[in-house]
């Protein structure tokens, strides 16, 4: 065979000749892997962006709800009855050894009023550990302490939505806000945290402590009772421990025996995460398989081309063969011009597939998601387009008898 | 010393249910330096000879021995080598790479033969040089006179130092006076580089530049004679 160098600058020739059926063949494989880039970006950009949304709640979290209230054969939704506690929280703090953080929520919705100014949001009574499950923080002010949970003291800490609807730019810190009429004090601004996955605005909330919104903001049918607890667990391997941990705990301290359902429903945020990130990866798959298939089209336009360019030039390939070309180096000639083609227009679609999927998510305000491995992936799979496309032409090309090829008008 | 037997040679196309016979029980022997004419009206099985005795081809009977090599039952490889190593040819129409410079086109054969680039370019200067196409390397074929691409498919030929030229009606696109010129050529490099020459012609004048004329009839040998230099 001969060298790879000698057989590159005649494929590079015979492609300059023909220059503008080259870029026509080549055009096909660029639309099909920069339509493989882009949609991969796409994809990716958006399974990004869902993912950050959910964990935006929070990761590692657990939510347990109490379970569906049934009487006389009449089962009532999930929450409808009241059987958690605040001990059910402090007990799952205390004895779960792979939780860290607990939140017991008791929440309603009020107006809050300030000076002439009001405004209608989600009031969550809840304790201190709030911050930490749901990794928020504070742009302002401090947090609620446990003393403020003990005497039930009026006091508040604000989402940005509510700041912005009744402060304006003023600085709401040690101002006195009216929940239901009774004044609080303002002791902190949570820091923004943006649109939850059903596009509700998470910062669109008021914490207050969990007994002052039992006692005398909501009121309770059970003493004590909450109306969510919010589990962190100390790390994503132990969510499943800590789910199990809480239900067995949960099971015990209600007296539920071994063939009765749970009066408790817990929730893993993060098969959420996972569910929600195989659906968007199946998303993406399927995107880049219907891209696939132009890159697909590509090639079979080299190959048409090829076997178009295998029949113009049989009086060459004659002439070669009569001069000792053998077998493979007529192959290779014809593989290496398919795979010039190929790749060139694997690389070109690459720089526009990129470019595309850059200028679109500053468009659109997708996150950029251009990976590595989708340029090596597009340009691998281009470079096997040239080889297998270019593989029968060349193969025909090499079966020519020199005497017919030479022959050949 | 044989550089060339054949021996019964037939060639049989097939062509409907019966074959036609191109060839017939051919037996010729040619010498190492001979310079040998074959002739024959057209579709007398001359062209069809050369083609084979020049590996482009294969017999459908009998055998062909190159340098006492036995030639039939080789594969394309072995017989794109022989052809590499062995055989220059010189075709009617010229056959020459299109928009290739005529110093690639000599090239060629050294390209498949693994001779590194500057080796290449020096030797087939040096063809062109012989073949008075000095200044012409870098034209292509479409800015030559038909008897400049004649010299270059010849410089092509010799480059390898292949010790047999086969050449079919290469006067056949040419003018008479360039007809002569290439035969004064051919004559001069048969008697100064002793390089056998096998010629394909149907024209008297031609064959007269030969030694040897092998007349064909109808895929068959009817003469094999000397020829007698006034």
């Amino acid at each position: 065979m001969i060298s790879i160098a000698s057989t590159l600058k005649i494929a590079l020739r015979a492609l300059w000749v023909n220059k503008m059926r080259s870029a026509l063949t080549m055009l096909g494989i660029i639309i099909g892997v920069s339509a493989v880039i882009i949609m991969l970006a796409i994809g990716t950009g958006v399974s990004r962006k869902i993912s950050s949304q959910i964990s935006s709640i929070g990761s590692n979290l657990i939510i347990v709800v109490p379970g569906s209230f049934t009487q006389g054969g009449v089962r009532l939704g999930g929450g409808s009855q009241s059987s958690l506690t605040t001990a059910d929280a402090d007990a799952i703090l205390r004895e779960c050894s792979a939780v860290s953080a607990v939140a017991p929520m008791h929440n309603g919705s009020a107006q809050v009023v300030y000076g002439n100014q009001n405004w209608a949001t989600s009031i969550q009574g809840t304790t201190p550990g709030i911050l930490e499950v749901k990794d928020c923080g504070l742009t302002a002010g401090r947090n609620m302490s446990d003393q403020d949970i003990r005497n039930a003291t009026k006091v508040c800490l604000l989402g940005q939505t509510v700041v912005d609807n009744l402060f304006g730019s003023m600085d709401p810190i040690g101002q006195i806000v009216r929940i239901k009429k009774i004044p609080f004090t303002v002791i902190g601004v949570l820091e923004s945290k943006g649109q939850s996955l059903g596009g509700q605005d998470q910062d669109d909330t008021v914490l207050i402590p969990l007994t002052t919104a039992q006692k005398k903001i909501f009121g309770t049918t059970v003493p004590g009772m909450v109306r969510t607890i919010m589990v962190k667990a100390r790390s994503t391997e132990d969510l499943s421990v800590a789910e199990r941990q809480v239900t067995d705990l949960l099971r015990q301290r209600h007296r539920i025996g071994p063939t009765k359902e749970d009066d408790f429903t817990v929730r893993n945020l993060t098969q959420m995460l996972q569910m929600a990130e195989q659906t968007t990866n199946t998303l993406t798959m399927l995107l880049a398989a219907i891209a696939s298939v132009s890159l697909l089209v590509g090639g079979i336009g080299i190959m048409n081309i090829m076997l178009v360019s295998v029949t113009e030039r049989t009086r060459e390939i004659g002439i070669r063969m009569a001069v000792g070309a053998k077998t493979w180096d007529i192959r290779i000639q014809f593989i290496i011009e398919a795979l010039t083609l190929s790749m060139i227009g694997g690389i070109t679609g690459i720089i526009i597939g990129s470019s595309v999927s850059i200028f679109l998510s500053t468009v659109f305000e997708i996150p950029s998601a251009v990976s590595l491995l989708s340029v090596l992936l597009s340009f691998s799979f281009s470079g096997l387009v040239g080889i297998f496309f270019g593989f029968y032409p060349a193969y025909k090309a090499s079966l020519l008898n020199p005497i017919d090829a030479l022959r050949f008008e | 010393m044989t550089l060339i037997e054949t021996k019964y040679l037939a060639k049989t196309y097939d062509v409907g249910d019966e074959g036609v016979h191109a060839l017939e029980d051919v037996s010729v022997k040619i010498s190492k330096g001979e310079f040998v004419a074959i002739m024959g009206p057209s579709g007398s099985g001359k062209s069809t000879f050369m083609n084979i005795i020049g590996c482009l081809d294969q017999p459908t009977a009998g055998e062909y021995f190159l340098d006492g090599h036995k030639i039939g039952g080789l594969s394309p490889d072995e017989l794109a080598t022989i052809r590499n190593k062995k055989i220059g040819f010189v075709f009617q129409g010229f056959n020459l790479l299109s928009r290739t410079s005529a110093m690639e086109n000599v090239e060629l054969p050294l390209l498949y033969n693994h001779v590194p680039a500057g080796e290449r370019r020096q030797k087939s200067l040096t063809a062109l040089k012989l073949l008075g196409l000095e200044g012409r390397e870098h034209h292509h074929p479409n800015q030559l006179s038909g008897g400049q691409q004649q010299r270059v498919a010849i410089a092509r030929a010799l480059v390898n130092e292949a010790p047999i030229l086969m050449a079919d009606e290469p006067t056949g696109n040419l003018d008479t006076k360039t007809s002569i010129e290439i035969m004064e050529l051919l004559v001069q490099l048969n008697r100064d580089s002793g390089t056998t020459i096998i010629l394909v012609t149907h024209e008297p004048d031609i064959a007269a530049y030969s030694k040897r004329i092998i007349r064909f009839l109808d895929g068959h040998v009817i003469s094999d004679e000397e020829v007698k230099k006034s």
